[in-house]
Protein backbone atom coordinates (compact mmCIF):
# COMPACT_ATOMS: atom_id res chain seq x y z
CA UNK A 1 0.00 0.00 0.00
CA UNK A 2 1.25 3.29 -1.36
CA UNK A 3 1.69 6.47 1.36
CA UNK A 4 -0.95 7.95 -0.72
CA UNK A 5 -3.26 5.18 -0.27
CA UNK A 6 -2.68 5.41 3.50
CA UNK A 7 -3.19 9.25 3.84
CA UNK A 8 -6.65 8.42 2.15
CA UNK A 9 -7.72 6.27 4.69
CA UNK A 10 -7.64 9.19 7.12
CA UNK A 11 -10.99 10.39 7.67
CA UNK A 12 -11.91 13.85 6.01
CA UNK A 13 -10.97 17.36 7.12
CA UNK A 14 -7.57 16.56 8.60
CA UNK A 15 -5.11 18.91 7.99
CA UNK A 16 -2.50 19.76 10.94
CA UNK A 17 0.49 17.70 11.00
CA UNK A 18 0.67 16.16 14.17
CA UNK A 19 -3.13 15.03 13.54
CA UNK A 20 -2.24 13.76 10.08
CA UNK A 21 1.12 11.75 11.70
CA UNK A 22 -1.13 10.74 14.97
CA UNK A 23 -3.83 9.17 12.40
CA UNK A 24 -0.47 7.42 10.15
CA UNK A 25 0.68 5.85 12.45
CA UNK A 26 -2.68 4.36 13.79
CA UNK A 27 -3.38 3.63 10.27
CA UNK A 28 -0.32 1.44 9.13
CA UNK A 29 -1.30 -0.69 11.59
CA UNK A 30 -4.77 -1.24 10.53
CA UNK A 31 -3.71 -1.40 6.74
CA UNK A 32 -0.79 -3.98 7.50
CA UNK A 33 -4.12 -6.31 8.87
CA UNK A 34 -6.23 -5.74 5.78
CA UNK A 35 -3.69 -6.27 3.36
CA UNK A 36 -4.05 -10.28 3.18
CA UNK A 37 -4.01 -11.53 -0.43
CA UNK A 38 -6.91 -11.60 -1.74
CA UNK A 39 -8.81 -14.68 -1.82
CA UNK A 40 -12.45 -14.99 -4.28
CA UNK A 41 -15.13 -15.65 -2.39
CA UNK A 42 -13.63 -14.80 0.73
CA UNK A 43 -15.70 -13.67 3.77
CA UNK A 44 -15.63 -9.75 3.91
CA UNK A 45 -16.39 -7.84 7.44
CA UNK A 46 -18.76 -5.32 7.43
CA UNK A 47 -15.11 -3.33 9.19
CA UNK A 48 -13.47 -3.81 6.00
CA UNK A 49 -16.84 -2.50 4.05
CA UNK A 50 -17.04 0.45 5.90
CA UNK A 51 -13.45 1.39 5.62
CA UNK A 52 -13.63 1.55 1.79
CA UNK A 53 -17.10 3.26 2.20
CA UNK A 54 -15.98 5.74 4.56
CA UNK A 55 -13.33 7.35 2.35
CA UNK A 56 -15.90 7.82 -0.47
CA UNK A 57 -18.46 10.82 -0.83
CA UNK A 58 -21.93 9.84 -1.40
CA UNK A 59 -22.90 11.26 -4.53
CA UNK A 60 -26.34 12.63 -3.33
CA UNK A 61 -25.67 14.25 -0.50
CA UNK A 62 -22.76 17.49 0.71
CA UNK A 63 -20.31 16.07 2.92
CA UNK A 64 -21.26 13.01 3.99
CA UNK A 65 -19.35 9.81 3.44
CA UNK A 66 -21.15 6.47 1.70
CA UNK A 67 -20.52 5.10 5.11
CA UNK A 68 -22.56 7.70 6.96
CA UNK A 69 -25.01 8.58 4.49
CA UNK A 70 -28.24 6.32 5.04
CA UNK A 71 -29.66 7.14 1.66
CA UNK A 72 -30.83 4.59 -1.07
CA UNK A 73 -28.00 5.55 -3.44
CA UNK A 74 -25.60 5.33 -0.38
CA UNK A 75 -26.75 1.72 0.27
CA UNK A 76 -26.55 0.25 -3.13
CA UNK A 77 -22.59 1.75 -2.88
CA UNK A 78 -22.40 0.04 0.06
CA UNK A 79 -23.54 -3.11 -2.00
CA UNK A 80 -21.48 -2.72 -4.64
CA UNK A 81 -18.09 -2.27 -2.27
CA UNK A 82 -19.17 -5.63 -0.31
CA UNK A 83 -19.72 -7.24 -3.55
CA UNK A 84 -15.94 -6.64 -5.51
CA UNK A 85 -14.46 -7.39 -1.94
CA UNK A 86 -15.78 -10.67 -2.19
CA UNK A 87 -14.86 -10.79 -5.60
CA UNK A 88 -11.37 -10.45 -4.17
CA UNK A 89 -10.92 -6.96 -5.24
CA UNK A 90 -8.26 -4.90 -2.63
CA UNK A 91 -9.85 -1.65 -0.93
CA UNK A 92 -7.50 0.35 -3.71
CA UNK A 93 -9.02 -1.60 -6.67
CA UNK A 94 -12.31 -0.89 -5.29
CA UNK A 95 -11.44 3.17 -4.83
CA UNK A 96 -10.29 3.20 -8.21
CA UNK A 97 -13.71 2.08 -9.90
CA UNK A 98 -15.30 4.30 -8.25
CA UNK A 99 -12.81 6.93 -9.54
CA UNK A 100 -13.02 6.40 -12.75
CA UNK A 101 -16.70 6.22 -12.74
CA UNK A 102 -17.34 9.60 -10.98
CA UNK A 103 -13.81 11.35 -10.90
CA UNK A 104 -11.68 11.93 -8.27
CA UNK A 105 -14.04 14.15 -6.49
CA UNK A 106 -15.77 11.12 -5.13
CA UNK A 107 -12.53 10.48 -2.51
CA UNK A 108 -13.38 12.18 0.58
CA UNK A 109 -9.50 12.88 1.63
CA UNK A 110 -7.81 14.02 -2.17
CA UNK A 111 -4.54 12.64 -3.05
CA UNK A 112 -2.03 14.89 -2.42
CA UNK A 113 -0.87 16.06 -6.24
CA UNK A 114 -1.93 18.78 -8.86
CA UNK A 115 -3.84 21.81 -7.90
CA UNK A 116 -5.01 19.55 -4.89
CA UNK A 117 -1.70 20.35 -3.13
CA UNK A 118 -2.99 23.66 -2.23
CA UNK A 119 -5.17 22.20 -0.24
CA UNK A 120 -2.34 20.39 1.43
CA UNK A 121 0.51 23.16 1.62
CA UNK A 122 -2.11 25.51 2.25
CA UNK A 123 -2.57 24.87 6.44
CA UNK A 124 1.48 24.49 7.02
CA UNK A 125 2.24 27.86 4.76
CA UNK A 126 -0.21 29.73 6.65
CA UNK A 127 1.49 28.45 9.88
CA UNK A 128 4.74 29.44 8.97
CA UNK A 129 3.51 32.89 7.51
CA UNK A 130 1.63 33.17 10.80
CA UNK A 131 4.73 32.31 12.74
CA UNK A 132 6.83 34.57 10.77
CA UNK A 133 4.73 37.95 11.40
CA UNK A 134 4.74 37.24 14.49
CA UNK A 135 8.32 37.37 14.81
CA UNK A 136 8.61 40.41 12.94
CA UNK A 137 5.92 42.36 14.85
CA UNK A 138 7.86 41.61 18.26
CA UNK A 139 11.18 42.19 17.21
CA UNK A 140 9.51 45.72 15.66
CA UNK A 141 7.70 46.47 19.56
CA UNK A 142 10.89 45.68 21.33
CA UNK A 143 12.93 48.24 19.12
CA UNK A 144 9.94 50.81 19.18
CA UNK A 145 9.75 50.91 23.28
CA UNK A 146 13.38 52.56 24.07
CA UNK A 147 12.03 55.64 21.34
CA UNK A 148 8.96 55.64 23.10
CA UNK A 149 10.76 56.25 26.56
CA UNK A 150 13.04 59.39 25.21
CA UNK A 151 9.83 60.41 23.62
CA UNK A 152 8.59 61.89 26.45
CA UNK A 153 10.48 65.20 27.45
CA UNK A 154 11.33 65.56 30.84
CA UNK A 155 8.91 67.73 33.01
CA UNK A 156 9.94 71.10 33.46
CA UNK A 157 11.47 72.48 37.03
CA UNK A 158 7.82 73.83 38.35
CA UNK A 159 5.82 70.46 36.91
CA UNK A 160 8.64 68.64 39.10
CA UNK A 161 8.26 70.76 41.67
CA UNK A 162 4.43 70.43 41.82
CA UNK A 163 4.54 66.64 41.29
CA UNK A 164 6.77 66.48 44.63
CA UNK A 165 4.55 68.60 46.70
CA UNK A 166 1.18 66.97 45.27
CA UNK A 167 2.53 63.65 46.65
CA UNK A 168 4.15 65.33 49.42
CA UNK A 169 0.41 66.03 50.37
CA UNK A 170 -0.73 62.67 49.84
CA UNK A 171 1.22 60.92 51.65
CA UNK A 172 0.72 63.33 55.17
CA UNK B 1 7.80 48.67 7.24
CA UNK B 2 8.32 52.73 5.85
CA UNK B 3 4.56 54.07 5.44
CA UNK B 4 6.03 54.32 1.52
CA UNK B 5 5.56 50.63 1.22
CA UNK B 6 2.24 50.00 3.57
CA UNK B 7 -0.50 50.42 0.87
CA UNK B 8 1.39 46.78 -0.22
CA UNK B 9 -0.20 45.66 3.10
CA UNK B 10 -3.86 44.63 1.94
CA UNK B 11 -1.90 43.32 -1.20
CA UNK B 12 -1.29 39.77 1.02
CA UNK B 13 -5.10 39.46 1.11
CA UNK B 14 -5.12 38.61 -2.65
CA UNK B 15 -4.24 35.10 -3.38
CA UNK B 16 -6.98 34.27 -0.24
CA UNK B 17 -9.45 36.03 -2.44
CA UNK B 18 -8.34 34.39 -5.79
CA UNK B 19 -8.54 31.01 -4.10
CA UNK B 20 -11.63 32.04 -2.52
CA UNK B 21 -13.23 33.22 -5.79
CA UNK B 22 -12.43 30.43 -7.62
CA UNK B 23 -13.86 27.95 -5.35
CA UNK B 24 -17.30 29.82 -5.02
CA UNK B 25 -17.49 29.99 -8.25
CA UNK B 26 -17.13 26.18 -8.33
CA UNK B 27 -20.87 24.28 -8.10
CA UNK B 28 -20.25 21.96 -5.18
CA UNK B 29 -23.19 19.82 -7.12
CA UNK B 30 -21.73 19.90 -10.58
CA UNK B 31 -19.37 16.35 -11.27
CA UNK B 32 -17.31 16.00 -14.40
CA UNK B 33 -18.13 12.60 -15.38
CA UNK B 34 -15.01 10.69 -16.65
CA UNK B 35 -16.81 8.40 -18.70
CA UNK B 36 -17.26 10.29 -22.15
CA UNK B 37 -15.10 8.89 -24.69
CA UNK B 38 -15.00 6.11 -21.98
CA UNK B 39 -16.33 2.30 -23.43
CA UNK B 40 -20.23 2.36 -22.21
CA UNK B 41 -20.44 -0.24 -19.50
CA UNK B 42 -22.50 -3.91 -20.55
CA UNK B 43 -25.66 -4.36 -18.41
CA UNK B 44 -28.44 -6.79 -18.93
CA UNK B 45 -31.51 -5.49 -17.94
CA UNK B 46 -35.00 -6.79 -17.91
CA UNK B 47 -37.38 -4.41 -19.24
CA UNK B 48 -41.08 -3.27 -17.57
CA UNK B 49 -42.63 -5.49 -20.06
CA UNK B 50 -40.73 -8.41 -19.21
CA UNK B 51 -37.97 -8.27 -22.39
CA UNK B 52 -34.17 -8.42 -22.06
CA UNK B 53 -32.83 -5.34 -22.31
CA UNK B 54 -29.00 -5.84 -23.42
CA UNK B 55 -27.05 -3.22 -24.41
CA UNK B 56 -24.93 -5.41 -26.70
CA UNK B 57 -28.33 -5.91 -28.99
CA UNK B 58 -27.37 -2.31 -30.21
CA UNK B 59 -24.05 -2.42 -30.97
CA UNK B 60 -23.70 -0.46 -34.56
CA UNK B 61 -26.52 2.02 -33.40
CA UNK B 62 -26.32 5.01 -31.65
CA UNK B 63 -27.97 4.99 -28.17
CA UNK B 64 -29.58 7.52 -25.82
CA UNK B 65 -29.25 6.11 -22.43
CA UNK B 66 -31.65 7.99 -20.44
CA UNK B 67 -31.24 7.52 -16.27
CA UNK B 68 -35.08 8.89 -14.81
CA UNK B 69 -37.31 8.25 -11.75
CA UNK B 70 -40.93 8.91 -11.20
CA UNK B 71 -40.42 10.76 -8.43
CA UNK B 72 -38.29 12.72 -10.54
CA UNK B 73 -40.10 15.96 -10.53
CA UNK B 74 -40.05 17.97 -12.68
CA UNK B 75 -36.91 17.75 -14.75
CA UNK B 76 -37.91 13.78 -15.69
CA UNK B 77 -41.55 14.88 -16.47
CA UNK B 78 -40.18 17.85 -18.34
CA UNK B 79 -37.84 15.75 -21.25
CA UNK B 80 -40.51 12.27 -21.24
CA UNK B 81 -42.08 13.79 -24.27
CA UNK B 82 -38.76 15.00 -26.04
CA UNK B 83 -37.23 11.25 -25.48
CA UNK B 84 -40.14 9.76 -26.53
CA UNK B 85 -40.55 11.87 -29.84
CA UNK B 86 -36.92 11.27 -30.46
CA UNK B 87 -37.46 8.11 -30.56
CA UNK B 88 -40.80 8.08 -32.84
CA UNK B 89 -38.57 10.27 -35.23
CA UNK B 90 -35.48 8.20 -35.24
CA UNK B 91 -37.17 4.97 -35.92
CA UNK B 92 -35.12 2.80 -38.48
CA UNK B 93 -32.30 5.61 -38.76
CA UNK B 94 -30.15 3.40 -36.57
CA UNK B 95 -30.75 5.66 -33.36
CA UNK B 96 -32.56 4.28 -30.32
CA UNK B 97 -33.67 5.40 -26.47
CA UNK B 98 -33.36 2.92 -23.58
CA UNK B 99 -34.80 4.23 -20.41
CA UNK B 100 -33.26 2.84 -17.01
CA UNK B 101 -35.70 3.50 -14.00
CA UNK B 102 -33.09 4.03 -10.94
CA UNK B 103 -34.42 3.72 -6.82
CA UNK B 104 -38.09 3.77 -7.96
CA UNK B 105 -41.20 1.30 -7.21
CA UNK B 106 -42.05 -0.49 -10.34
CA UNK B 107 -45.59 0.29 -10.16
CA UNK B 108 -44.77 4.16 -10.01
CA UNK B 109 -42.44 3.96 -13.04
CA UNK B 110 -45.07 2.10 -14.88
CA UNK B 111 -47.50 4.37 -13.93
CA UNK B 112 -44.65 7.35 -15.64
CA UNK B 113 -44.39 5.26 -18.61
CA UNK B 114 -48.19 5.08 -19.19
CA UNK B 115 -48.63 8.57 -18.28
CA UNK B 116 -46.06 9.47 -21.39
CA UNK B 117 -46.83 6.83 -23.40
CA UNK B 118 -43.41 6.07 -23.62
CA UNK B 119 -42.78 3.09 -26.47
CA UNK B 120 -38.92 2.87 -26.13
CA UNK B 121 -37.77 0.07 -23.76
CA UNK B 122 -37.39 0.93 -20.38
CA UNK B 123 -36.61 -1.20 -17.60
CA UNK B 124 -35.79 -1.05 -13.79
CA UNK B 125 -32.53 -1.07 -12.40
CA UNK B 126 -33.29 -2.89 -8.81
CA UNK B 127 -29.68 -2.88 -7.29
CA UNK B 128 -28.45 0.49 -8.68
CA UNK B 129 -25.86 -1.68 -10.37
CA UNK B 130 -26.19 -0.19 -13.63
CA UNK B 131 -26.64 3.49 -12.13
CA UNK B 132 -23.45 3.60 -10.49
CA UNK B 133 -21.59 1.70 -13.32
CA UNK B 134 -22.77 4.84 -15.08
CA UNK B 135 -21.62 7.36 -12.50
CA UNK B 136 -25.18 8.30 -12.25
CA UNK B 137 -25.55 10.68 -9.07
CA UNK B 138 -29.03 12.07 -10.04
CA UNK B 139 -31.83 11.79 -12.09
CA UNK B 140 -32.08 12.52 -15.02
CA UNK B 141 -29.10 11.72 -16.71
CA UNK B 142 -28.65 11.25 -20.39
CA UNK B 143 -25.76 9.17 -21.63
CA UNK B 144 -25.51 9.44 -26.01
CA UNK B 145 -23.26 6.72 -27.27
CA UNK B 146 -21.94 6.41 -30.51
CA UNK B 147 -22.11 3.40 -32.96
CA UNK B 148 -18.79 1.61 -31.81
CA UNK B 149 -20.40 1.73 -27.75
CA UNK B 150 -17.76 4.94 -26.87
CA UNK B 151 -20.11 7.35 -24.54
CA UNK B 152 -19.78 10.50 -26.46
CA UNK B 153 -22.01 13.16 -24.06
CA UNK B 154 -23.63 13.10 -20.81
CA UNK B 155 -26.37 15.41 -20.09
CA UNK B 156 -26.96 16.60 -16.50
CA UNK B 157 -31.17 17.61 -15.81
CA UNK B 158 -34.06 17.63 -18.06
CA UNK B 159 -32.72 17.35 -21.75
CA UNK B 160 -34.76 19.21 -24.32
CA UNK B 161 -35.39 17.14 -28.08
CA UNK B 162 -33.08 20.16 -29.75
CA UNK B 163 -30.12 19.02 -27.28
CA UNK B 164 -30.66 14.99 -28.11
CA UNK B 165 -30.65 16.55 -31.62
CA UNK B 166 -27.39 18.01 -31.07
CA UNK B 167 -25.29 15.55 -29.36
CA UNK B 168 -27.04 12.05 -31.85
CA UNK B 169 -27.45 13.49 -34.98
CA UNK B 170 -23.25 14.05 -36.17
CA UNK B 171 -23.11 10.54 -34.59
CA UNK B 172 -25.46 9.06 -37.16
CA UNK B 173 -23.18 9.79 -39.87
CA UNK B 174 -20.30 8.03 -38.67
CA UNK B 175 -19.58 4.39 -39.52
CA UNK B 176 -19.63 1.77 -37.32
Amino acid sequence: MTVLGLVRRGRRGVAVGAVVLGLLGCLVGAGRGTAQPAVAGRPVSEDAVTAVASRLRCVVCQNLSVADSPSETARQMRDVIREQLVAGRTPAEVNQYFVERYGEWVLLVPPARGFNLVLWALPFLGLVGGLGAVLVAVRRWSRRSPVRETAHPAPAPADRERIRAELERLRD
Amino acid sequence: MTPRLRWLVPLAALPLLALLAYAFRTDPRAIPSPLVGRPAAAFALTTFDGKPLDLAAFRGQVVVLNFWASWCVPACYDEAPALESTWRASQGRGLVVVGVAIQDAAEASRGFIRRFGLSFPNAPDPRGKVSIDYGVYGVPETFVIDRRGTIRAKHVGAVTADTLRASAEPLLTESP
